[in-house]
């Protein structure tokens, strides 16, 4: 996969390489390769004023540091922040707006974004409005005097549908906006939307960033100084820090981000194209088949199409058949690990959509998510094949 | 069961699985589910996770409440607590609290059309005046922080059940060994855990503990809906902390206490703030609603520059933001934890450019005292602008 170059102690190096040297040289006293974990909740001040750059571990600390400015320069933005949570890197971020405000969003999302949206902010005032981003008139049909801005998922969770990222926050620039970009699906080494005209990313690096499903965290990435303040602000306030510890084990993520994604991508593909030859799948979802209406959008914004595919079986009644057949892949509810995970949307990730909501926008009780892990490709093409053809014979009969 | 018996055997003290002695650091951020009928106990990190669900419990054990939350600081669990309220909703809440909390209500919350009037709830007169028909609860701290007033929480809470208001007490400062809020009718408690209950300036984190099941169900929706939860390892190490919070409390609130006399004896200190001093406002109703007075004190010694000298010159406490630790922190609020604050905010509460907070810790009480000697004798040289001695009568 190509990388861009980004610049770096003035040595051009590709994100690979800066990815893999996180956290190097910056630990001085012992020259200890990985930075170490910093415990401490208070600094002693050198006396009245003055600090040593660290005051209360709210507020910094340390290790959180080298992951924050890690993760902004992989975004290529200016200000990182690491939070307890993917959603607590969300609701942090939805600190900028105020009563009143209104901001255009993914219709399809993940669900935990939604219920925040409508079940908690909307108390404040907030108000959203849910529109198929793919289609940027559709966008600016939605644009209204009070709209703040325009948060965007692709490829979206779980339907994959892509967004024009340059066109989107091109009309966003045009009306004073912020694009905000979910970017948890493909990781800055696939695509860096701030690259793209974003102002904010956000990342649930739960999922590829920790890579290992033993991590709960989340990331802002800010553009600009006037924003990165502002959210700084907001990060320390509301305080929904990460611990350091955490911080750390997402640091030891990073380093190996790239084989990862390299290879959950490929994995990814294998499995797609089994479940498109198999007579229990209808559809399948993966932005990387040239058959995906999203493709070329996609390609020509990302350099990649990560591990995440969807698809649909042919009746409800294969689902839990399907699930309990499964062997080698878990049935949990998360993605973007090294063990390949299988979710069930309609009732984990978005259960708290409405079902009419949710069936509209196609995340039907038909709807299966595999986040493809790290696995030889054979073993997890063979345990799909095996519960799908299950699934066939005790589900429901052939159709 | 007496507190230090149920700190360490009230609840999830061990591990079901193996009887290992503290329970595992479970570093998982999701569980297989064996069928998609019966979901398990835990099927995402966020929404629970064994590690952090046995603290819950411990600390819903120890404050007498229903349910427990843990979260990743003190102002995480504050602005998830807010989050009970939506707009349109009057708070009243006490004109002292942390600068932290009073930053994200005067900049945040009331962004989002949450309505706050600041009182000051040692006069429960001023608590009733302020309600409204809007009004929706009250947020109490007591002692406050720096200058220790106390409000009488039984009073608040009986004017609160009168109104309908849900009374939400930010407990940092007393912990439940000294303190229970629930019992004297609150709904709601907070800590900063960052303080005595973790202790050790290792880790930052928060709690809460509702006093019914239904406050309970949807504190645990915003908890998992907003994220700001506790990581498992930082979940086990305040759980570490709690085991040793009754016998450190016992060291330190005594070290307080001594310290506190000795300095309402020198000459260079104008005015002392300890809960535990007789001469103190508050003396009585702390007596009457908890059962210690806590670590943290606070005193005057007139000015900035003179201020200076003693942070300058004292050797053994770190000079730090934070509190409740097992070492003694010496901070100073209008430069640190008030910062946030405006000055004439900072002036009408006390917080004046020569106050100085100590949070004592387990060293001996001889030695800080000594420290604290040598930093305070050589103020002589400089003259206390401010010469109106008077101590504790707020
Ligand atoms: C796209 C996306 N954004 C945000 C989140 C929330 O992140 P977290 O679970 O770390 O809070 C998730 C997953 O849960 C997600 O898939
Ligand atoms: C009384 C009180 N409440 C809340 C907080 C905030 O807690 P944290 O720093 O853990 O976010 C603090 C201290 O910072 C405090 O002293």
């Amino acid at each position: 996969m190509p990388s861009q170059t980004i610049e770096g102690s003035g040595i051009k190096m590709h994100l690979e390489t800066k990815l893999v040297q996180t956290g190097v040289g910056k630990e001085e006293t012992t020259g200890a390769i990985n930075f170490p974990v910093y415990y401490a909740t208070a600094y002693r001040h050198p006396g009245i004023g003055e600090s040593t750059g660290f005051d209360y571990t709210r507020t910094g600390n340390p290790t959180r540091a080298v992951l924050e400015e890690a993760i902004a320069a992989a975004e290529s933005g200016d200000s990182g922040f690491a939070c307890a949570s993917g959603m607590a890197a969300i609701h942090t971020t939805m600190g900028l707006f105020s009563q009143r405000d209104h901001i255009i969003v993914s219709l399809d999302l993940y669900g935990g974004t939604y219920r925040l949206f409508e079940q908690v902010l909307t108390r404040y005032g907030l108000w959203f409005t849910y529109a198929d981003l793919r289609d940027t008139e559709a966008v600016r049909a939605a644009i209204r005097p009070e709209t703040k801005a325009i948060f965007v998922e692709t490829p979206t969770n779980p339907l994959m549908q892509i967004t024009d990222l340059r066109e989107v926050a091109q009309l966003a620039k045009e009306h004073g906006l912020l694009t905000i970009v979910d970017n948890t699906f493909m990781t800055p080494y696939f695509q860096r939307p701030l690259e793209l005209g974003a102002d904010i990313v956000l990342h649930s690096g739960t999922k590829y960033l920790g890579g290992h499903n033993d991590v709960l965290a989340g990331l802002i990435v800010t553009k600009g100084s006037e924003l990165s303040e502002k959210v700084k602000f907001l990060h320390n306030t509301i305080g929904a820090v990460l611990g350091p510890q955490d911080s750390w084990l997402l640091l030891r993520g990073l380093k190996t981000l790239a084989l990862r994604m390299e290879r959950h991508q490929s994995n990814a593909f294998a499995v797609a194209k089994q479940l498109l030859g198999h007579p229990a799948v209808s559809e399948v979802f993966y932005p990387g088949l040239p058959e995906h209406p999203g493709h070329q959008t996609h390609s020509s914004q990302a350099s990649g199409f990560s591990g995440m595919v969807s698809f649909r079986v042919r009746s409800a009644d294969q689902v839990p058949v399907f699930l309990q057949n499964l062997k080698l892949i878990s049935f949990a509810e998360s993605l973007g690990g090294v063990e390949s995970l299988c979710t069930y949307p309609a009732t984990q990730t978005h259960a708290d959509i409405p079902q009419e909501i949710r069936e509209y926008v196609g995340v039907c009780d038909r709807l299966l998510r595999l986040s493809v892990g790290i696995e030889h490709p054979d073993d997890l093409a063979a345990d799909v094949t095996q519960a799908l053809d299950a699934s066939l014979v005790t589900g429901g009969q052939l159709r | 069961m007496n507190f230090a018996t149920k700190a360490l055997h009230g609840v999830s003290c061990f591990d079901p699985v193996t009887g290992a002695s503290s329970v595992p650091i479970y570093q998982a951020s999701t569980f297989h589910q064996a069928d998609l009928d019966a979901p398990g106990l835990y099927d995402y990190a966020r929404s629970g996770n064994p590690t952090r669900h046995a603290l819950e419990e411990a600390i819903a054990v120890l404050e007498g409440g229903t349910r427990g939350f843990a979260f990743a600081s003190g102002m995480a669990a504050i602005s998830s607590v807010f989050m009970l309220f939506s707009a349109g909703d009057h708070i009243v809440v006490a004109e002292d609290v942390y600068g932290g909390t009073f930053r994200f209500l005067t900049q945040v919350l009331s962004r989002m059309g949450i309505e706050v009037t600041f009182v000051d709830t040692t006069c429960t007169h001023a608590v009733e005046n302020a309600i409204k028909p809007g009004t929706k609860g009250i947020y109490l701290e007591t002692p406050s922080n720096p200058t220790l007033k106390v409000t009488d929480l039984a009073a608040v809470c009986r004017i609160a059940k009168k109104h309908d208001l849900l009374v939400m007490v930010d407990n940092t400062f007393m912990t439940p060994y000294y303190q229970k809020p629930l019992e004297l009718g609150a709904d709601v408690v907070i800590h900063s855990a960052t303080k005595f209950i973790g202790g050790h300036s290792d880790v930052i984190a928060g709690l809460a503990v509702t006093k019914d099941e239904a406050l309970g169900k949807q504190l645990y929706f915003i908890q998992n809906g907003m994220g700001a939860i506790l990581g498992a390892q930082d979940s086990w190490l305040v759980m570490r902390g709690l085991k040793t919070l009754k016998a450190r409390l016992d060291v330190s609130s005594r070290s307080a206490e001594t310290i506190a006399q000795w300095l309402s004896q020198h000459p260079a200190v104008s005015r002392v703030y300890y809960t535990g001093l007789c001469t103190h406002a508050g003396h009585d109703v702390q007596t009457s609603q908890a059962s210690g007075h806590g670590a943290v004190l606070s005193f005057d010694v007139g000015s900035r520059e003179r201020a200076k000298a003693v942070f300058d010159r004292v050797k053994l406490p770190i000079v730090a933001v934070s509190l409740g630790a097992v070492e003694t922190i010496l901070s100073y609020p209008a430069a640190m934890s008030h910062a946030a604050m405006p000055p004439e905010e900072r002036k009408k509460r006390g917080i004046t450019d020569g106050l100085i907070r100590l949070s004592a810790g387990l060293e001996d009480t001889e030695d800080l005292l000594q420290d604290l000697a040598q930093a305070l004798d050589s103020l002589h040289e400089l003259r206390i602008p401010d010469d109106k001695k008077t101590f504790s009568r707020v």
